[in-house]
């Protein structure tokens, strides 16, 4: 009954509620942009740059090819959150895993993954993604890998860290002891106590990839650069940024709605998932 | 003369500390005169160490708030003074030692500069002048080779050597009130003894006041000159030293009393007893449980565990291409039996490798050499599947009972773990039926279950390891510091527990610790070792009534008496545990061992 209570509370932080909504509006409104704002790509040459709130079809104006900024917005969250979660996902199961392994049975295969890990830290992200594309051609799924080979890093460093410290630890040690299978103490002991950190540095790469693309689209490395996502929006309008700054300000409050709702979420899923209630970094 | 004698050093007068709504100290009053000790005494939790932070006016940075009451200092009241004003009275008039040598020194400058900041500070000393009185004040503290040793930094001195670097730049500016807080907990008795007996010499010498907070009753008989007995935040009792432990008048106090082992208190008795305790019922001291003879060893069987010259070494530093330069000899050639339903200590200090040999037989640390056997079947000679087992009938119990379990798993989870791990009961009902049982039977209720490790204290959580021990139904605990790190009356219960289930299941233990009073209260036979070999093995009634080795008798003598009658220990003990990293080819030498007694075995000198 206590735990219920206590359960239930959980849900009723300003956090919770605030990065939820947050989240769960952007998200539903880019998977329902299709049938909300058909036609974005649509051109018109008529109304070039409206200024926002002047014109009930326009409430965010349009761009200098004369497209509905809202509607742009909406449409092309589809690429930047698709690009965004997965490469954060796909970094993060690849790079927890690692750092699991390397952490926890040190010797040659710590050495080996955390040299690797050296190597490419070592290779700058520019160099690493023209070779990249280079070779396998740009498209969103070699994107999304592109970001994930780069990042995979983070997180394995970060998870190694922990793994390091909480395997000295005597609950670590006492399920030794008692025989536990070592998968079952990564999974069960090691897994839970080292994942607040590893939230924190998603959330944060959510924002950072989404920029990312836009950054590798911008150097013809990316996504086609027709489709619109935000990161693509924002370096188009840098140019109109002293006569028409709707034209990029919508699609970076987007970014940062998102973050921002990602981020509450993620600080109240980490002080939830920790039993004694305390902050931590 | 007299008249300075009047009038106390420091005077705290009704003084309450709150935290939040939580009021930690309750209007606690009590003098200390110069050149007296007061000694602060209470169990975790009684506010005894926030009563030491609210006179250095330390405890506000942590939230408190002082409800009522004056902290008379001299002419000041020191809970009016600013931060300010305290800053120029802490470490100058007020000094202060913490428990942990360990952290309390920045390890990044080396002893010379540490010592010299707080004189350049306080008695604007130049740096020479600061540096030779730095090198004075480490002759005070009779440390040797001080020139030397001005130079080195906090990590190459031994826990014992840093502690007393702390008095001696506690001690710098000649303050006339010194707070030593736990100094000593953190230390093996021998060190314990030594820093003690500086202590003592020192304020003899300099005349100063001390409150000395300690949870050990031994440290107080030793060091006091009056006693404040505090618990749940008020004192409960106040009075000369000799007083206290000859009449105590407090309910609490006479608990506290009961529950403190004695060294000695079992001479003559063949085993070891099981004691009835007395505990605080609605606040009258009841006496329960049983008095029994623990006579469960089965000497006439096989033994459960047999070790045989067991060698374990870690190597320490190497060469460029991997060549080992330098070895750490945690355990040389040790080798002990244990029969079933029987209780062997390992006594030792810190680097005497006890801990090792119990991690050894855990099979959590690999043996460089020897046979260990359960049962009569080596483990070198086990399957895989068998080693496996092997974890289901020994159990280890740890020292720390808030860091062995998952702060993240409920306690039933964490107890059910063995259950589940080696399949011992099937079905989720069927486990969780067992793990109420045992919560039961440590003295919890199965409600616990649910609950998270920091919901509980130190001795509740001590019970829940135990319980955990307990659910493989195991045949062998070893028991690592396992009552280190509990309150003496809850130390007590937790030794009755042990021995109530060794009579109900016939358990043996491996009960590795320091302290000597608790080992001759609990087992049936003792080995003492010192850096990794056996000194000195037999029955408890040998090694405690007619020690032979030099070291058995110096770790006893060592401990600090509960007795203020009794004549202090006057003997400064010198010498430090010697490092045990050693050159290859400069292994320690091993040393023979001789019968003097049916199974009393004494290390011959090497």
């Amino acid at each position: 009954m206590a735990a219920n209570t206590s359960r239930l509370q959980r849900f009723h932080s300003l956090e919770f509620i605030l990065g939820a909504s947050l989240t769960i509006i952007i998200c539903g409104a880019v998977l329902l942009s299709d049938v909300l704002f058909p036609g974005a790509e649509k051109v018109n040459l008529l109304s070039r740059l409206v200024p926002p709130f002047t014109d009930i079809q326009h409430v965010f104006g349009t761009d200098p090819l004369g497209r509905d900024v809202l509607a742009r917005v909406v449409a092309g969250g589809k690429i930047s959150l698709l690009v965004g979660f997965t490469s954060v996902v796909g970094a993060v199961i690849f790079g927890v895993f690692m750092g699991l392994v390397a952490g926890y049975y040190r010797g040659f295969w710590d050495m080996l993954v955390m040299r690797f890990a050296d190597l490419q830290l070592a290779m700058p992200f520019i160099l690493l993604a023209i070779t990249f594309i280079a070779i396998v051609g740009g498209s969103l799924t070699n994107t999304i890998i592109l970001l994930i080979v780069s990042q995979w890093v983070q997180y394995a460093r970060v998870v190694r860290g922990s793994v390091l410290t909480l395997r000295e630890r005597e609950f670590v040690l006492s399920a030794r002891a008692i025989g536990v299978r070592d998968w079952r103490i990564i999974v069960q002991h090691l897994l839970p106590n080292l994942i607040g950190p590893v939230i924190v540095l998603m959330t944060l790469n959510v924002a950072n990839n989404i920029l990312l693309e836009s950054s590798l689209t911008f150097l013809g490395l990316g996504v086609d650069p027709t489709i619109p996502s935000w990161g693509g929006m924002l370096a188009d309008g840098r140019t109109y940024l002293q006569t028409a700054w709707w034209v990029s300000v919508f699609p970076g409050l987007a970014i940062l709605l998102t973050v921002l709702g990602l981020n509450l979420l993620g600080d109240w899923l980490r002080d939830s998932l920790d039993p004694t209630g305390r902050t931590t970094g | 003369m007299t008249i300075e004698q009047a009038k106390p050093l420091l005077a705290v007068e009704g003084l309450s500390v709150e935290f939040g709504n939580s009021r930690v100290v309750d209007d606690l009053s009590f003098t200390v005169h110069p050149g007296k000790t007061v000694a602060i005494v209470g169990e975790s939790g009684s506010g005894k160490s926030v009563t030491s932070l609210s006179i250095m006016r330390l405890a506000d940075t942590m939230g408190a708030k002082f409800a009522a009451g004056r902290i008379v200092f001299g002419d000041r009241d020191l809970l009016k003074a600013s931060q300010k004003e305290m800053r120029t009275i802490r470490g100058k008039e007020i000094a202060m030692i913490f428990q942990e040598p360990m952290t309390s020194l920045n390890p990044v400058f080396t002893i010379g500069d540490q010592i010299c900041e707080v004189l350049m500070l306080h008695e604007k000393m130049g740096k020479s002048a600061a540096m030779a009185e730095a090198r004075r004040l480490l002759d005070m503290v009779r440390l040797p080779d001080s020139e030397q040793l001005l130079k080195r930094y906090p990590h190459q001195l031994s826990g014992g050597m840093r502690q007393r670097v702390m008095i001696a730049m506690a001690l710098a500016c000649r303050p006339k009130l010194l707070i030593a807080d736990e100094p000593t907990t953190a230390l093996d008795v021998t060190i314990q003894a030594q820093i003690l007996t500086i202590m003592r010499e020192l304020q003899k010498d300099l005349g100063m006041g001390m409150v000395f907070i300690t949870h050990d009753m031994g440290v107080v008989a030793e060091m006091a000159d009056e006693v404040v007995v505090m618990w749940k935040g008020k004192k409960v009792e106040q009075g000369p030293v000799s007083q206290i432990f000859a009449d105590p008048q407090h309910p609490y106090t006479r608990t506290l009393l009961a529950a403190v082992p004695r060294l000695g208190s079992m001479t003559g008795e063949e085993f070891p007893k099981r004691l009835p305790l007395t505990v605080l019922e609605n606040d009258v001291p009841t006496v329960v449980g049983e008095e029994r003879v623990q006579d469960t060893a089965r000497y006439n069987e096989v033994p459960l565990l047999s070790v045989k010259d067991l060698f374990v070494r870690f190597d320490m530093r190497k060469t460029m291409l991997g060549k080992v330069t330098h070895r750490l000899s945690a355990v040389s050639k040790v080798g002990f039996d244990i029969y079933p339903g029987e209780t062997l200590a390992l006594v030792g200090e810190s680097g005497s490798g006890k801990s090792t040999i119990g991690r050894t037989i855990q099979q959590l640390q690999t043996a460089h050499s020897g046979e260990i056997s359960f049962n009569g079947r080596s483990y070198s000679a086990m399957s895989a599947a068998e080693r496996f087992r092997m974890r289901q009938e020994v159990q280890y119990i740890f020292q720390d009972p808030f860091a062995s379990l998952d702060p993240r798993k409920t306690v039933g989870f964490s107890i059910a773990e063995p259950i589940n791990t080696h399949g011992l009961i099937s079905g989720g009902k069927a486990v969780r039926r067992r793990v109420d049982e045992l919560l039961e039977r440590v003295g919890l209720s199965s409600a616990h279950a649910d609950r998270y490790p920091h919901e509980f204290s130190g001795g509740q959580r001590q019970r829940i390891c135990i319980a955990r021990a307990l659910a493989s139904d195991p045949k062998l605990i070893i028991a690592d510091e396992a009552l280190s790190a509990l309150d003496v009356s809850i130390q007590a219960q937790i030794i009755n527990l042990f021995m109530d289930l060794q009579a109900e299941r016939g358990l043996a233990y491996l009960f590795i610790s320091h302290d000597m009073a608790v080992v001759e209260k609990m087992s049936h036979r003792v080995a003492v070792l010192y850096l990794g070999q056996i000194m000195e093995m037999g029955s408890r009634r040998q090694i405690f009534e007619t020690p032979r080795h030099a070291y058995t008798r110096r770790l006893l003598s060592a401990v600090p008496v509960a007795d203020p009658s009794a004549e202090r220990n006057v003997t400064l003990m010198e010498g430090e545990i010697p490092n045990p990293v050693r050159r290859v080819g400069d292994e320690p030498a091993i040393l023979a061992h001789e019968e003097i007694d049916p199974g009393h075995f004494v290390a011959k000198s090497a």
